[in-house]
């Protein structure tokens, strides 16, 4: 029960600051990957603001076995660079530039997206329904490769 | 309010991060958005359901209290459907094949060093810049 209570409040964080931090708005998204037109440098402070307590997250998860609520700490990350990880992200990184959103703010703007703010969810979801037997593919033709 | 955009983007930047640790430090999860919200579309998260759902209501409760309480929120979305749903389609199977997005690779990833955070976030905003480049200034759709 208290890991579904934190669990709920992380979201709540979560979503407070992409809406504070603007990452909501589509044209400040795309304004920051827009270098050849009226670039926005927001998304920097954002992503740099965002990445200063979760380095220090780490530094202490490293010290510990298991987190404060019980559960057993990631694991170290992989280094392995696959073609799964280099396809997926230029097709995420493509449409996040066409649309301006990604996961986070798709699911933090839903009651004031408007019917637009919709569809893109049910692609996504469609999309993320999609893609295991994708990547199954893709590693099938590896492993032949 | 375009001077201002900065501290914003930083203050609502260390919130992300806080929560980003607190669901490291007391859930030992990694507060990935796609990962969330894919394993519960695909059924791959299928025993940690509850807490998924938990994490979902929140991101999606607090910012609609808030932008009520600031009289409304803009997303500026484009209205083009079709653009929405190519968009919508690339960012759901393209997150679940890269097993994260800004969230997860960006913030969490970059923030432990992380080689795969790190080359998943060059590419996709190189791939990001790419698009907005052919389809704002060649293309004009966008």
């Amino acid at each position: 029960m208290q890991r579904n209570i934190f669990a709920f409040l992380s979201g709540a964080l979560f979503g407070a600051g992409l809406l504070i931090s603007g990452m909501v708005d589509t044209t400040k998204v795309q304004g920051w990957l827009d270098v050849f037109g009226d670039w926005d440098p927001t998304l920097a402070f954002v992503l740099g603001g965002a990445i200063l307590p979760m380095a220090v997250a780490w530094r202490i998860a490293a010290r510990r076995r298991t987190a404060l609520l019980g559960t057993t700490m990631p694991e170290a990350p992989t280094t392995q660079i696959g073609p799964n990880l280099i396809i997926g992200s230029v097709l995420f990184g493509m449409g996040w530039g066409l649309a301006g959103l990604c996961p986070g703010p798709a699911m933090a703007s839903l009651s004031f997206g408007g019917w637009g703010g919709l569809l893109f969810l049910a692609a996504m979801a469609a999309g993320m329904y999609i893609a295991p037997p994708l990547r199954q593919q893709i590693d099938r033709r590896i492993a032949q490769a | 309010m375009i001077e201002t955009a900065w501290i914003w983007g930083l203050i609502g930047g260390l919130m992300i991060g806080t929560a980003a640790a607190m669901f490291l430090l007391l859930n030992g999860r990694i507060m990935g958005a796609s990962g969330i919200l894919g394993g519960l579309v695909d059924g791959s998260g299928r025993s940690t359901g509850v807490e998924r759902v938990a994490f979902i209501i929140g991101l999606v409760l607090v910012p609609a209290l808030l932008a009520a309480l600031m009289g409304g929120a803009e997303t500026n979305i484009t209205s083009n459907p079709v653009v929405i749903i190519a968009a919508g389609l690339l960012v759901g199977v393209g997150t679940r094949l890269a097993n994260g997005c800004t969230s997860g690779h960006g913030v969490c990833g970059i923030s432990r060093l992380s080689l795969r955070g790190i080359v998943a976030t060059v590419f996709y905003l190189l791939a990001g810049g790419l698009m907005m480049a052919l389809f704002r200034h060649v293309f004009g759709v966008i």
